[in-house]
């Protein structure tokens, strides 16, 4: 079996005429902590919407978990999209619903527990992003990080094989930004699901990654690929090194 | 799945633990009688989701607050670990805030909620009419542009929405009317109802629920949502007069669209009254407008622009509060805009009330 969980071919990003990603050719293994980096406005979060299915590309495809995910019906894009999780920006939590309900409104639709094993997942989901007691607060009434906890666990409610993060750091302060980073490396490492994270966040970064792209916002294509590390020991040009060193060297 | 050996129960996991409910009468178990170690053997485990850990989770926590030793055989990878992430954060606990069960204090409390919505409300009433009568002699932080805009979309865009209903009301009035009228032969004094009815109030109340409906609603979505977004305390930090740069622009606007939006009204009606006069009443149209000419009076057409004008504040002060009162979250917004209709709507017929008291006491 396989071990790729996303393949990218030739993939083309943007909005009608603007271009913001071209011929983007990558892939992401299983378990894998994969980060797309790169300056503002080079495509990051539209990548990772066309990855989940929320715009199309504007040219190539990409195959999510085997299967083309433009030659796919509906039902098979639903059934993938239950296989993996997103956490948004803002943690995107429904304003409505405690957060009890925001984890529990996705279990009680699409899985096949009762109310009992149901009630006791939400308190697990909550507990493993360290949110437990927390059930009855409404997203208004807990700051931007626990949000973005809470958010966590919401994308997990269904065991996703890929969870999605875009700019999980975004916003949070040192400490909750390293709590969230070690967060997700016990994810990865304990429920083995592959992460793909969207980020810009150095110290995430290299803390985090162990294969990564680099989108150019200049040349508007993939100019480096790999473990973080070995691209900072080994920069393709002088942009990427820039970015990796905070522009502290070249 | 489990079974028990004097003070020892034992759990046994084996095979697929997937999609697994919590197992009845486990917990029963573990409380009813005295425990004092659980044995959780997965050596026979194959494979594993969410519902094993929040088995373990539950049994680990029960365990603890009863002072219950758990042995793990052969637990697979990461389970250990996991459960270990979940229980090391500490439990928050949720401090409710003392609810009182005593009607009086109930009934006291709302009082005091509602004293301080009236004394927000008017103050912000007060803030704004000062604001509006003083613009023409001092400069304000409204900008031009936003005047024209907000004065091109309750003005001109909402014409033809006014004209249709307009129309309809006037071709209700008539039909309604000229049943009764019918019986003694007077159809003809259908044109000098529909012109009294929608010169004097209906073409005004028309215009007030629909552009309560339309543009209350609106102010109260824009302003909510850029509450919502923390503009509203950008302009706050800036300096910048919130009154002025956002409530002033459309105050005006409104306050000049609606009595000019009840003229088209009043014609619209009246209109809509001939067709049926005309079409359905075998009424003819020299007759129709005969009528309809006598029926017109100078004062009954001011006194529905005066109330199209009060409605203007009403409309506009109601969508706008509610906009700038918006709480921070997406259903704030769908609240405060139902208010901003709800309580335009009531303050309209409130003021209707008023205003009819004092022209009948005027002789008006």
């Amino acid at each position: 079996m396989t071990n790729v969980v996303i393949k990218a071919k030739n993939l083309s990003v943007g909005y009608g005429d603007r271009v913001l990603l071209k011929h983007a050719d990558f892939e992401v293994n299983k378990h894998d902590i994969f980060v797309v980096m790169g300056a503002s406005g080079c495509g990051k979060s539209s990548l990772l919407k066309v990855l989940t299915g929320l715009i199309p590309p504007l040219d190539g495809s990409f195959d999510l978990l085997g299967v083309d995910f433009a030659k796919a019906d509906n039902e098979q894009k639903n059934n993938l999209r239950r296989k993996t999780g997103i956490l948004y920006q803002s943690g995107a939590l429904f304003s409505s619903m405690t957060l009890a309900e925001n984890i529990a409104t996705v279990l009680t639709k699409f899985s096949p527990y009762d109310n009992a094993t149901i009630d006791e997942l939400v308190h697990l989901k909550l507990a493993l992003v360290g949110l437990e007691g927390y059930e009855n607060y409404y997203p208004s009434e807990i700051s931007g990080g626990m949000k973005k906890r809470a958010g966590l666990a919401r994308a997990l409610a269904l065991d996703p094989e890929i969870v999605y993060f875009d700019e999980p750091s975004a916003g949070l302060d040192p400490i909750s930004s390293a709590r969230l980073d070690d967060l997700m490396l016990e994810i990865n490492e304990n429920l083995k699901t592959t992460l793909v994270v969207v980020t810009h966040e150095l110290n995430s970064i290299f803390k985090i990654a162990n294969n990564s792209i680099y989108l150019d916002v200049t040349t508007k294509t993939i100019t480096a690929m790999g473990n973080p590390r070995d691209i900072l020991k080994n920069p393709p040009n002088a942009r990427v090194e820039q970015f990796l060193t905070r522009g502290q060297k070249s | 799945m489990f079974e028990r050996h004097n003070d020892v129960l034992s759990l046994k996991l084996a095979g697929k633990y997937q999609n697994q409910n919590l197992p009845e009468g486990l917990f029963e178990q573990i409380t009813a009688h005295k425990t004092t170690e659980i044995v959780i053997d997965a050596e026979a485990l194959e494979s594993w989701d969410s519902s094993l850990l929040a088995l373990l989770f539950k049994i680990s926590q029960v365990a603890e607050k009863r002072h219950i030793t758990i042995t793990k055989k052969a637990w697979p990878a990461g389970v250990g670990e996991l459960i270990g992430l979940a229980s090391s954060a500490p439990v928050h606990t949720q401090v409710e805030c003392q609810k009182t069960e005593n009607i009086l204090a109930r009934i006291g409390a709302f009082g005091l909620r509602v004293y301080h919505h009236t004394l927000q409300g008017g103050s912000f009433v007060l803030q704004n009419l000062k604001i509006y009568f003083s613009a023409p002699f001092k400069n304000t932080a409204m900008r031009r542009k936003d005047f024209w805009f907000a004065l091109e979309n309750c003005g001109p865009k909402a014409v033809p929405i006014v004209l249709l209903i307009s129309f309809m009301v006037g071709l209700i009035l008539a039909f309604v009317g000229a049943v009764q009228l019918q019986m003694f032969g007077a159809e003809v004094y259908v044109a000098s109802l529909v012109t009294i009815g929608m010169t004097r109030i209906m073409g005004a109340i028309m215009v007030g629920m629909i552009m309560a409906g339309r543009t209350g609603a609106s102010y109260a979505a824009t302003i909510g949502t850029m509450q919502v977004n923390e503009e509203i305390d950008a302009l706050q930090t800036l300096g910048i007069n919130v009154n002025e740069f956002l409530v002033l622009p459309r105050l005006k606007a409104l306050v000049i669209t609606l009595p000019l939006l009840t003229i088209f009204a009043d014609f619209s009606g009246i209109l809509g009254g001939a067709a049926v006069s005309i079409l359905a009443l075998n009424v003819p149209y020299s007759e129709f407008f005969k009528y309809a000419s006598n029926a017109w009076f100078l004062k009954h057409f001011l006194v529905g622009l005066f109330h199209a004008w009060v409605y203007g504040f009403i409309i506009s002060l109601c969508g706008c509060y509610f906009g700038v009162k918006c709480g921070r979250d997406a259903d704030s917004v769908g609240t405060s805009t139902t208010n901003a209709v709800v309580y335009a709507i009531v303050w309209m017929i409130i003021a209707t009330g008023i205003i009819t008291f004092i022209l009948q006491r005027m002789g008006i």
